[in-house]
C-alpha cells in the first residue's frame, strides 16, 4: 500500500464506528419507520403488509393533529422563550464569576444524574394537592382548601424549562466563556456605560450560542412526551403523546409511523430554516 | 489634551499590595512610560487612571479634575489594549466609528474623521474590512486609530506591542511616536520591555513590587540608574563591591576589588554623602575587551579570561572571569570576536561607571 492510498483510506478508518452505529441504530431503524407507515392496520388488529396511503392522509388532513402539532409548536417556543430569559442571565453570572465557576458548572450538571422522569414527577410533591407548596399555604392560612396547580399548560411548560434549562445555559455559557472581556472595557472606555457595553458587544457575540441552545431546547422541547404525561391535563398533549398513544396503547404502529415521521419532518424543517436565516452566518464571517 | 496626576494613589488586593502610595505627574503632551517586569503595578496603575480598577487610597485627577468618581465611559481617554480588544463582530469602519457615536457626531463627520484618522495610521483601505482579515501590526493601527480619533485627554497604551514580532515591533514604535508626536496628545505607555521604553518616552517611571525606583528622562534613568534593581532591569550591567574613599568637590575616589581604585565625576555619583561602603555599576557596554596586554587610553586595565560568547551578528557579548567574578561584556566587533577560553584585558572607565551607596540589607 503506498502512502498517498493509506492516507486516503485514514479518514474512512476513522469514520467507520461512528457512521455503522449511526446507520445501524438510525439510519435503518428510521427505514422501518418509513416501510411501516404505509402498511395499514386492519380490524382483526393485524398489519397489512403493502402499499397504502391512509395514515398518512388521515395524519395530514384531521384537524385534530395539526391543532396538536400547532399547540405542541407553541409549548416548545414559550419554552424556549423562557429557557433563554431565565438562562442567559444566569449563563452570563457563571461566565463573569471569578474563581468558583467549576462549581457552579458542577451544580447545574447536578440534575442530570437523576433521571429526567424523576425529575419531572418531583413536582407533582412540590404543586400537587397535598405537595408541598400547597401545604405551605394551608399552614400560613392563605387558603383553606388545597389548590389544584398541576395538569395544565403552565406546569408542562414549567416542566419543561426544568428539564431543558441547563441544555440553554450551557450552550451560552461556552459562547460567552470564549468572548475576550477586555471587549467591554474596550467599548466602555469609548464611551459605552457597562448595559450599553454590553448590548453592543457581549450579547451579539454570545448570539450563536444563545441560538445554538434555543434550537436544542425547541426540538427537546417540542418531541417531549413524558412531560405533558406526567405533568399536564387531558387537553394538555403533545405530539409525541400522539405517537405514544397510537404505538403502546393502540398498537397501531403504521400510525404511529407516519405520525412520527411527521413529527421529524417539521422539526427537521425548523432546523434548516433556523440555519438558514438564523445561522448567524453573517456574524461567523467577522470572526474567521 | 490633558495632564494627569497621581496623588498618593495605592491599590490593595485583599492583603496584597500592588501598587503602594504613589505620587506622578504626567505633563501636557508628554510620553511617560511605566516600565517594569510583570507585578511590578505598572499595569495596575494604568487600570487606575483608566477607570477600570478604582484606587485603594488617593487622589487621581485628570486635566486637574478630581476623576475618582467619574466611570471610565466619561472619563474621554483613548486606550490601545495589549490585545488590541478590537470588536470582531464590526467592520474595520464600524469599530473606528464606535467612540464618534456615543459623542454625537454626524454621519458625515464621523465618515469624514474615520478617514482622516486611517489615513493617519496609513491603511486608508480597510473600511469595510473585518479584525480578522488584518494582520497583527494592522490590527494595531486600527486599536490605535480606535482610541485617538475620539480626540481623548489622554492616550493609555497598555504593552501594545507586545504581540507582535521583533521586527514589525521596532517599525510600529517609530510609528507610534510619529503619531503621538503629530496629534501631541498626553500618553502613558506601560511596558515590560526597556528599549521601547527608552526609544519612545519623554519620561521613565521605573517600576518594581508596586513602588517608583526612578523617574527621569530616558538618558538620565539609563546613565544614572538609582537603584541596583534599575541598573540591572535597563540593559545588561555589573554590579561590584566598592569602597568610597576620596570625596572631591568634582571628583570621588573609589576602591574597587577588581579595578583598583577608579575615579567618577560626583554627578555620577548624586547619593554617595560620604566615604564608605558602595556598588559601582559598570553597564556591560562599557567593559571593553581588548587582546591581552593592550591597554585603553584612561582605563584601568586587568587581564580577564572569555568564558562564554554569545554571538550577536553587529555585537558581542562576553562573559569574562575577572578574579572571582564574572562580568558580561557587550562589544561591537573589529574583525573577529574573541574564542571561549581567550586570555584577553578588561578595560573600565571611571567616568562610564556610576556609583550607589550600598543595598540595604
Amino acid at each position: 500500500m503506498t502512502v498517498e492510498t493509506r492516507e486516503a483510506r485514514q479518514p474512512i478508518i476513522l469514520l467507520t464506528p461512528a457512521l455503522s452505529t449511526i446507520g445501524l441504530l438510525l439510519i435503518v431503524p428510521l427505514g422501518f419507520v418509513v416501510v411501516y407507515s404505509f402498511w395499514l392496520r386492519t380490524a382483526t388488529g393485524a398489519d397489512q403488509v403493502g402499499f397504502f396511503l391512509d395514515n398518512w392522509v388521515e395524519s395530514l388532513t384531521d384537524p385534530f393533529y395539526r391543532d396538536i402539532l400547532l399547540n405542541t409548536i407553541k409549548i416548545a417556543l414559550i419554552t424556549t422563550v423562557v429557557c433563554a430569559l431565565a438562562g442567559y442571565p444566569t449563563a452570563y453570572f457563571i461566565a463573569r464569576s471569578n474563581g468558583n465557576r467549576l462549581v457552579l458548572l458542577l451544580l447545574l450538571m447536578l440534575p442530570f444524574w437523576i433521571s429526567y422522569i424523576i425529575r419531572t414527577m418531583s413536582w407533582i410533591n412540590i404543586l400537587g394537592v397535598s405537595g408541598a407548596f400547597n401545604w405551605a399555604l394551608m399552614s400560613v392560612g392563605l387558603t383553606s382548601e388545597p389548590i389544584q396547580m398541576l395538569y395544565n399548560e403552565a406546569t408542562v411548560i414549567l416542566g419543561l424549562v426544568h428539564f431543558l434549562l441547563p441544555f440553554m445555559i450551557l450552550n451560552v455559557y461556552v459562547s460567552l466563556e470564549g468572548i475576550d472581556r477586555t471587549l467591554e472595557d474596550a467599548a466602555c472606555s469609548l464611551g459605552a456605560n457597562r448595559w450599553r457595553a454590553f448590548l453592543e458587544v457581549t450579547l451579539p457575540l454570545s448570539l450563536p450560542g444563545l441560538a445554538a441552545g434555543g434550537l436544542l431546547c425547541f426540538v427537546l422541547g417540542a418531541g417531549t412526551y413524558i412531560t405533558p404525561l406526567v405533568l399536564g391535563g387531558p387537553t394538555d398533549a403533545m405530539f409525541a403523546n400522539l405517537v405514544f398513544e397510537a404505538i403502546i396503547t393502540q398498537l397501531n404502529w403504521p400510525l404511529g409511523s407516519a405520525l412520527s415521521l411527521m413529527l421529524l419532518v417539521v422539526l427537521g424543517a425548523v432546523v434548516m430554516v433556523y440555519n438558514r436565516y438564523l445561522g448567524m452566518t453573517q456574524l461567523m464571517k467577522g470572526l474567521q | 489634551m490633558g495632564t494627569v496626576t497621581l496623588e498618593n494613589v495605592s491599590k490593595r488586593f485583599g492583603g496584597f499590595t500592588a501598587v503602594h502610595p504613589t505620587s506622578l505627574h504626567i505633563p501636557e503632551g508628554s510620553f511617560l512610560t511605566l516600565l517594569g517586569p510583570s507585578g511590578c503595578g505598572k499595569t495596575t496603575t494604568l487600570r487606575m487612571i483608566a477607570g477600570l480598577l478604582d484606587p485603594s487610597d488617593g487622589e487621581i485627577f485628570i486635566k486637574g479634575k478630581s476623576v475618582n468618581n467619574l466611570p471610565i465611559y466619561k472619563r474621554n481617554l483613548g486606550i490601545v489594549f495589549q490585545n488590541y480588544a478590537l470588536f470582531p463582530h464590526k467592520t474595520i469602519f464600524e469599530n473606528i466609528a464606535f467612540g464618534l457615536k456615543y459623542r454625537g457626531v454626524s454621519k458625515q463627520e464621523t465618515a469624514r474623521r474615520v478617514r482622516d484618522v486611517l489615513d493617519l495610521v496609513q491603511l486608508p483601505h480597510v473600511a469595510d474590512r473585518y479584525p480578522k482579515a488584518l494582520s497583527g501590526g494592522q490590527q494595531q493601527r486600527i486599536a490605535l486609530a480606535r482610541a485617538i480619533v475620539i480626540e481623548p485627554d489622554v492616550l493609555l497604551l497598555d504593552e501594545p506591542l507586545s504581540a507582535l514580532d521583533a521586527n514589525l515591533r521596532e517599525d510600529m514604535r517609530v510609528e507610534l511616536k510619529r503619531i503621538q508626536h503629530q496629534i501631541g496628545i498626553t500618553t502613558v505607555f506601560v511596558t515590560h520591555d526597556q528599549s521601547e521604553a527608552l526609544a519612545m518616552s519623554d519620561e521613565i517611571v521605573v517600576m518594581s513590587a508596586g513602588r517608583i525606583e526612578q523617574q527621569g528622562q530616558p538618558e538620565a534613568v539609563y546613565n544614572t540608574p538609582a537603584t541596583e534593581f534599575v541598573a540591572r532591569f535597563l540593559g545588561a550591567s555589573n554590579v561590584l563591591p566598592a569602597t568610597t574613599q576620596v570625596m572631591a568637590a568634582e571628583d570621588i575616589q573609589v576602591e574597587t576589588n577588581h579595578f583598583g581604585r577608579l575615579v567618577l565625576p560626583r554627578k555620577r555619583a548624586p547619593q554617595i554623602e560620604g566615604e564608605g561602603r558602595s556598588q559601582l555599576i559598570v553597564r556591560a557596554e562599557k567593559v571593553h575587551v581588548e587582546p591581552a596586554g593592550q591597554t585603553m587610553d584612561g582605563a584601568i586595565s586587568v587581564p580577564g579570561r572569555i568564558e562564554a560568547v554569545d554571538y550577536q551578528g553587529q555585537a558581542v557579548r562576553y562573559f569574562v572571569r575577572v578574579g572571582d567574578t564574572q562580568l558580561q561584556a557587550l562589544n561591537m566587533i573589529k574583525e573577529h570576536p574573541f574564542e571561549e577560553g581567550a586570555e584577553v584585558s578588561v578595560n573600565v572607565r571611571g567616568w562610564d561607571c556610576t556609583l550607589l551607596p550600598e543595598a540595604a540589607a
